[in-house]
């Protein structure tokens, strides 16, 4: 690609460094800090007197004799029943992925597959379901929920968070399912397959990637959501999320702060994980929708 | 694809959509024109030595009964729409008859609720969207000019601001920007003025959300634009450096115009997730110098006496049709290309 026209100067280059270095301080920092200050006890990572006892441990030190300490952590996840919130995000997140990507395969090939004018219709129909706030949507839900009496159980917000998340993900495996060439299924229909058997046999196999994008991005709304999960849950169902905006107190009572800060950090640590494993798929279904579209 | 295949492949889906998209908006319409019930009063006559006194007390046992009767409250048409907490058309009349300047007309009307979480949105999307892009593009830009071996764990930090819920995102900054935490500590050095913090001033509290957006949205540009230079052609950039021209101009005149249709939908996507804003005013805790639209309606469902359904609802429709607003522009152009298509 590069034949070599394109010299930098040096100072471009040296500018070029800097900034990168700048930004991904500013963009990595704050994560590296608050897994730092997670093992401190409070008066270090809040201090009142002096913010280098974040670093020197000056208060940790005196109250637990170590320079670091996992008192935040464990607390959170016994008595701040941090393990419940996670158990609650993993029943979620496993049954939201696995319902949605059934859902839009299914509801995405046959959109890619129809030329009828209602396919484009139901497309744009998505893209405004797409653009409504959340928020907007559950005060929908609170009084239909309350009155059938199926609010705060983790099935309703399953569904509800199954629905929300189809538009996007229709959106992307439909993006998907047309660079799979046409005849390819109908090849298989003029052997004789079933359009089912078609999608099934000759098309899922092919489509692999697309589907663990698709799942990736259902994982990812499923896990990090909050305003659903914090309205529709009840205490004792509440996701990581909610939970972690409970140890935050209120007016009324006071929160443990430094319970927060080890459970943003448990909630992140998988997050990052999953992303730098699966970085190449985060970043082809960000794509997929802007570049050949 | 013949239509009866179609249907079967599209039910589940579709179902899921109409059922828990499109008639929870219908719901909300609905409960738009309702409100709470006002509470039953009773008079209680009480006599003592010195006279008798006619006091007036809630009568629970009525309100629960009537509550339970009828859930969704009384009719109110476009009451809710038009009182002190929405569009507050009285109150606008009151000021614009009763304040002398336009300046002091405008000031009374932002302190209303509804203006003033309206402002507060549109401000936030207005700093936030075009930054983004910019940001965005920079980092794009340099990243494309690293060497192609470290690109990967370099892009990997650049999307952390982007992958983690916006309430982490906006906590783990305001831990760090706090009077308590490391940033607000050193600034409060800086200034020498012990008391500076977030919370004690309205135009800071802003700022700090706004450089927040800026923060969690720019990766997501960067993404785009990044993917999007991948696609830019050689043959014409190369001819452009022979002819003499410079970087910028490069930029401007190849690059710019080659990836101007995914410009707009970073645009689009970005405005549409920034009018929504909401759990940053939690993370930040700064309910008492910014509201958006949103957070009104999430103050109202988790009102602790009653739930104001008939309040949020009226609030979801209006930020419906704002939504809808910056939607149209796409959505006709969306149509044209579809008529011109066939």
């Amino acid at each position: 690609m590069d034949y070599g026209l394109d010299k930098k100067s040096t100072s471009l280059k040296t500018f070029n460094t800097i900034f990168i270095i700048v930004w991904l301080l500013i963009a990595c920092f704050p994560f590296i800090w608050t897994f730092w200050g997670s093992f401190k006890v409070r008066a270090d990572f809040f201090s009142r007197s002096d913010w280098w006892y974040a670093i020197s441990a000056f208060n940790t030190l005196i109250e637990t004799g170590g320079k670091f300490t996992t008192d935040a952590y464990t607390q959170a996840w016994t008595e701040g029943e941090f393990w419940k919130a996670s158990k609650n995000t993993i029943i979620v997140t496993v049954f939201v992925v696995s319902i949605s990507l059934f859902l839009g395969t299914l509801g995405a090939y046959a959109l890619s597959r129809s030329t009828e004018r209602y396919a484009f219709w139901i497309l744009i129909a998505a893209l405004i379901f797409r653009a409504m706030p959340h928020i907007t949507l559950v005060s929908g839900y609170l009084f239909p929920f309350f009155q059938l009496q199926i609010w705060g159980i983790l099935p309703t917000t399953i569904v509800v968070l199954v629905a929300i998340n189809q538009p996007f993900t229709l959106w992307l495996l439909y993006s998907f399912f047309k660079t799979v060439p046409k005849e390819l299924d109908e090849s298989a229909l003029i052997d004789g397959c079933s359009y089912f058997q078609a999608f099934r046999h000759i098309i899922m196999p092919v489509m692999w990637p697309g589907v663990i994008t698709a799942g990736l991005f259902s994982l990812m709304l499923a896990y990090n959501d909050f305003t659903v999960t914090a309205l529709l849950l009840n205490q004792e169902n509440h996701t990581m999320v909610p939970k972690i905006q409970s140890y935050l107190g209120t007016n009324q009572h006071e929160g443990n702060l430094m319970w927060a800060v080890s459970a943003v950090v448990s909630a992140t640590a998988p997050l990052f994980m999953l992303v730098m494993f699966f970085q190449r798929q985060v970043i082809s279904g960000l794509t997929a929708g802007a570049v050949k579209g | 694809m013949p239509n009866k295949t179609f249907f079967w492949f599209f039910l589940p889906t579709g179902l899921a959509m109409i059922l828990f998209i499109g008639l929870p908006i219908i719901s909300t319409g609905i409960q738009s024109f309702y409100a709470q019930h006002d509470q039953v009063v009773k008079e209680v006559k009480k006599c003592d030595p010195f006279g008798c006194t006619v006091s007036i007390v809630v009568n629970n046992e009525e309100t629960t009964k009537l509550r339970e009767a009828k859930p969704l409250g009384k009719f109110n048409g476009f009451g809710t729409y038009v009182d002190r907490n929405h569009l507050a058309i009285d109150e606008i009349k009151k000021f614009w008859n009763e304040t002398e300047s336009f300046g002091a007309f405008v000031d009374q009307v932002t302190n209303l609720p509804f203006y003033k979480a309206l402002i507060f949105t549109l401000t936030y999307c207005l700093f936030v969207t075009p930054n983004v892009l910019l940001l965005g593009f920079i980092i794009a830009l340099s990243l494309n000019a690293v060497a192609r071996k470290i690109r990967g764990p370099l892009i990997f930090g650049t999307i952390l601001p982007m992958i983690v819920t916006p309430l982490v995102g906006s906590l783990v900054l305001f831990w760090m920007i706090d009077s308590q935490g490391i940033i607000g500590a050193n600034i409060q050095n800086l200034m020498n003025d012990p008391y500076l913090s977030l919370k004690s001033s309205k135009t800071l509290t802003w700022i700090t959300i706004i450089i927040y957006g800026i923060w969690h949205h720019s990766p997501f540009a960067f993404v785009v634009f990044y993917a999007a230079l991948q696609t830019v052609p050689q043959e014409p950039v190369e001819a452009a450096i022979i002819d003499g021209a410079s970087r910028f101009q490069r930029i401007k005149h190849i690059v710019l115009p080659h990836i101007y249709p995914v410009v707009t939908f970073v645009a689009l996507i970005s405005l549409m997730d920034n009018f929504r804003v909401f759990e940053p005013i939690i993370g930040f805790s700064a309910e008492g110098s910014a509201q958006s639209l949103s957070w009104l309606i999430y103050d109202n469902l988790v009102n602790e006496e009653v739930i104001l359904f008939g309040s949020a609802a009226a609030t979801s429709m209006m930020t419906i049709v704002g939504i809808a607003i910056l939607l149209a522009p796409v959505l006709i152009r969306t149509w044209k290309e579809f008529k011109t298509a066939r």
